[in-house]
């Protein structure tokens, strides 16, 4: 939510929203040192938080250096070593988005160091699939570098973003699917209620991309919403939006629902 | 879930609105000058699987909008990506 203003977080609350998990992304631009993500991870552990909890909302985050700014293996590097100081604070619920972008080698290196450091701390994983032309060779890939994770237990990995040509094989494979909504260009709330209709609730989770393009915090109840004109019953909506989110992020010890002002 | 009859009242205007928009571009694309481009070109070649007989033709025009190589590129020339793959990315 770093990117959004605080009139999102009261329009989350009024819709609802319990909770949020922000990953760590890009700026929107390349930061220019690695003290600037220390700055970063401290705004998402220590000031998002706070600003949540304003509006009764817990936030939560995933840490990571993301995709668009791994292919520097050095600069990766660097940023990665600060992380282990953060993974104690009350709200970090593993690693992430971590993953690809344009699907290099650098970025597959940066990749899998991620996934070694979430098994080494035991820590759920959140993975971002690479957008538009570059997404079916990127879930390929991400796939075929997670194979080789035995000791991983992909119950606890969510493979996000997923699109109609990528959620099958995320989900014979043993993973969360993650259905990131958009109001443009990616995927649509119908679109997602159409996976949902073909594959399954089991596994799936939405979410409201909230990043610095055209993005809407909202779409998850809009897609619930949705799900209602499309004859969807109640307790299938709620399994989507609430249970599936909340039986994956438990997995957490720290995801605790619990109200703020208890 | 619904049926046919409610999904056409709840969606037939928005899908016809949305097929209009897209005839709209091609002949605003013909209209003006320009240099041929490989994402128009995908775009046209991705339309006939829209007539075509099959309950996956989202999953299919998202496979011939991507990138069909196997292998991780050395390094990346741009941090974007544009909705078709590049000519030199087809893997043919």
């Amino acid at each position: 939510m770093v990117s959004r203003t605080t009139d999102d977080y009261q329009a989350l609350a009024l819709a609802g929203c319990e909770a949020v998990c922000e990953p760590a992304f890009w700026a929107g631009f390349d930061r220019s040192s690695p003290q600037g993500f220390y700055d970063y991870f401290s705004q998402l552990t220590e000031y998002e938080p706070r600003r949540a909890a304003k509006f009764g909302i817990r936030h939560f985050s995933w840490l990571c250096i993301n995709p668009k700014e791994a292919d520097d293996p050095v600069f990766a590097r660097e940023v990665m070593s600060l992380i282990p100081q953060f993974l104690g604070a009350a709200t970090v619920l593993g690693i992430g988005e971590i993953g690809l972008n344009k699907n290099t080698r650098n970025e597959l290196a940066i990749f899998e160091e991620h996934v070694q450091l979430a098994l080494d701390h035991d820590l759920p994983i959140l993975i971002h699939t690479p957008h538009l032309e570059d997404k079916l060779k990127g879930t390929r890939l991400t796939l075929d570098a997670l194979a080789n994770f035995p000791a991983l237990d992909r119950a606890k990995v969510i493979i996000d973003h997923v699109e109609e040509h990528t959620v099958a094989p995320v989900l014979e494979a043993g993973y969360w699917a993650g259905l990131t909504l958009y109001p443009h260009s990616k995927c649509s709330l119908d679109r997602a209620i159409d996976m949902l209709e073909v594959h399954g609730p089991d596994r799936l989770w939405m979410n409201s991309a909230c990043d610095w393009g055209v993005s809407d915090p909202l779409a998850v109840p809009k897609c619930a919403l949705r799900m209602k004109a499309r004859g969807h019953p109640a307790p299938a909506i709620e399994q989507v939006i609430h249970e599936n989110p909340r039986r994956f992020l438990s997995q957490s010890p720290r995801f605790v629902l619990e109200s703020l002002t208890s | 879930m619904t049926d046919r009859a409610k999904l056409l009242d709840l969606q037939f205007i928005e899908s016809r609105h949305l097929l209009i928009e897209l005839a709209a571009f091609l002949d605003r694309m013909d209209r003006h000058a320009g240099n041929g481009d490989y994402r128009f070109d995908a775009l046209k070649n991705a339309l006939p699987i829209l007539l075509e007989d099959r309950p996956d033709r989202a999953k299919a025009i998202l496979e011939a909008l991507s990138d069909q190589s196997a292998e991780p590129i050395p390094q990346a020339a741009f941090q974007g990506a544009f909705g078709a793959p590049l000519p030199l990315q087809t893997g043919n």
